[in-house]
């Protein structure tokens, strides 16, 4: 079977020498302001990456289409270029780019070594500076063509950006196939542009909520494989799986805390409320965070691991609360007229994006970790479930419109709003961190 | 006379009737009707069998949205269901506690779950015994009812109530 988290990239990255200027202070090309109005994407143009088959061209598709999707880049048409590069080496003539307004340039080439590895290098270029932002070198196994292009991706992205890219990066979801009353539901895993789809269960049994482990290896999720739904772990590798604790009913909602060692939940009580509980994987031991006759569900915690934000309806409906990792000081933070539910903490630790059910619809929004600033990005009949990109500006969800859910992606100004491709209906979508 | 007392002894057809009254909408067809369950109707099955709890006496309650609160025609179904499964015995049994789509998926969950919980703890307050019984909440996993409209969502919000065990 084919290696999917194993060492699979062997990336020796280098920086690659300024051909032209000093080396340039680290100012960004692309301000990220949420709060500012329209974004005017950078005109960027892209060249094909130099090879003798069709991997340069693959690769310039693939770093085109994620800058492209960020909605902060706008690659220019190849059909306007005026310089054909001539090497990976050559400085560019630099007035042919700036004429047709192409702000930022790149440049590169890819080939194969002797040892069968691919070697693929980038140079990203300020047009208008007349020199060099960034240049480096990776070495690839050539399974990993897609990764070495979103790894370039990434790395332009940071450096016009200023903020850590997304590309390089899963999704696990739940593959959803057949009837509306007789769905089957598989866990997979795929890039986070729909690609290398690698299923993770049979779809004999109904599975939910995937979460990814903060190492990436292995998820939690819920499964109704052995009649009562339960938490369970699962090695990505290895197909390994375990039961998490050992409770009287029904567990649900897991995720892991941001060191790994712990899952939280929730846990059905026998009169039907559900509170939150914590189990520490290595020594097994659980903790009760809340203890209340209500609906206790959806904890997700702060990246720094001292908060827990979850959803209660011990009010009356459900609203977002937050309380500490030992469950002292449980406070609501969400006001507003409607029903909130799953709420996911930033892992920039600085916002809780959640589902609001208002007015007939379902909204996706973000508010501050003391519920202020709530701002909803996306709204439709029915949509749920965000999940944080790991750069924390932007979000999936999925949303049920034709007859099932499909995974959209929007970035926190919400105006831009990107469909996932996936061959099969798609939900509970969730992001991994950046792959190392 | 008779004819009502027929029809209010299938509890498809009350489910029927009831989503109709609340939309309004004659002509909309339940897919949960006893036909369509391949079902042969009031007086086919034979008394104390599984179909015969299903069609006769009715396996299934409805709730309120965001609600698990036992409704008043949904104590007289139950109450229907204590009685007989304290004449059959033989039987253990299995609520299924489910929610409609108008909820996040763990939230129905817990939703689900508390709905089983309401319809086992009204059949323990009429005599059934507690060891028989045994909850299990899919949420909005396992709608009957796949449009997205009022009349589904109510068909959707239900418990139901399985047996298993004796052979039937």
């Amino acid at each position: 079977m084919r290696s999917f988290l194993k060492p699979l990239l062997m990336i020796a990255a280098m920086a690659l020498g300024m051909t032209a200027g000093a080396t340039l202070p680290a100012w960004a090309l692309v301000e990220l302001n949420v709060n500012k109005g329209n974004v005017e994407p950078l005109p960027i143009a892209i060249t094909d990456f130099q090879s003798n088959d069709a991997l340069g061209a693959q690769i310039t598709e693939i770093v085109t289409a994620d800058l492209k999707r960020s909605g902060l880049f706008a690659p220019i048409d190849k059909s306007a270029f005026i310089e054909k590069i001539s090497g990976p080496d050559a400085t560019p003539r630099f007035d042919d780019w700036k004429v047709i307004n192409a702000q930022a340039l790149v440049t590169g080439s890819v080939g194969k070594e002797a040892d069968g590895r691919i070697r693929a290098q980038y140079r990203l270029w300020d047009t208008f500076a007349g020199q060099q932002m960034a240049g480096e070198q990776f070495f690839a196994n050539d399974a990993n063509t897609r990764r070495v292009a979103h790894i370039i991706a990434d790395a332009i992205y940071e450096r016009l950006t200023g903020e850590k890219g997304y590309f390089d990066t899963r999704v696990v979801f739940v593959d959803e196939s057949g009837a509306k009353n007789a769905r089957k539901k598989r866990l997979a895993i795929m890039d986070q542009d729909g690609a290398n789809v690698r299923y993770l269960s049979d779809g004999r049994s109904i599975v939910l909520t995937p979460r990814f482990s903060p190492n990436r290896q292995e998820i939690t999720y819920m499964s109704y494989e052995s009649g009562q739904p339960k938490v369970y772990l699962l090695q990505i590798e290895t197909g390994q799986r375990e039961l998490v604790g050992n409770f009287p009913g029904m567990t649900f909602a897991p995720r892991f805390s941001p060191d790994g060692q712990k899952v939280i939940m929730s846990l059905l009580r026998d009169d039907g409320n559900s509170n939150i509980f914590a189990m520490d994987l290595r020594s097994r031991s659980t903790t009760r965070l809340t203890n209340s006759t209500s609906i206790d569900t959806s904890p997700s915690y702060s990246p720094d691991g001292s908060k827990v934000v979850f959803t209660s309806d011990r009010g009356g409906r459900a609203q977002i609360y937050v309380m500490g990792a030992d469950g002292s000081g449980q406070t609501r933070i969400s006001f507003g007229d409607g029903v909130y539910s799953t709420p996911v903490w930033s892992p920039r630790g600085d916002l809780i994006a959640f589902t609001k059910q208002t007015g007939g619809e379902f909204q996706i929004g973000v508010m501050k970790t003391d519920g202020s600033g709530e701002r909803i990005l996306s709204s439709g009949f029915q949509q749920e479930g965000p999940t944080w990109a790991p750069n924390g500006r932007v979000l999936m969800f999925f949303r049920d419109s034709a007859g099932g859910p499909k995974l959209v992606t929007v970035d926190l100004t919400g105006r831009n709003e990107q469909p996932i491709p996936t061959s099969n209906f798609a939900s509970d979508p969730a992001w991994s961190p950046l792959l190392e | 006379m008779s004819r009502i007392a027929a029809l209010t002894r299938n509890p498809a057809m009350i489910a029927l009737v009831a989503a109709l009254a609340i939309t309004g909408c004659a002509s909309k067809k339940t897919p949960n009707s006893a036909a369509d369950l391949g079902l042969n109707g009031a007086g086919a099955a034979t008394p104390g069998s599984a179909q015969d709890f299903t069609v006769n006496i009715g396996d299934r309650i409805f709730f309120d949205t965001d609600s698990s609160s036992i409704r008043a025609d949904a104590q007289t179904t139950l109450s229907r269901q204590a009685q007989w499964l304290n004449q059959y015995r033989q039987y253990a049994i299995v609520i299924e506690g489910h929610a409609d789509e108008r909820g996040t998926r763990e939230y129905n969950l817990a939703l689900g779950a508390r709905r089983a919980a309401a319809t086992r703890d009204f059949l323990v307050s009429k005599g059934v015994a507690g060891n028989r019984l045994k909850t299990i909440s899919y949420g909005k996993e396992r709608p009957v009812a796949v449009c997205d409209d009022i009349s589904c969502w109510s068909q959707n919000r239900r418990a139901v109530t399985t047996l298993s065990g004796a052979g039937s």
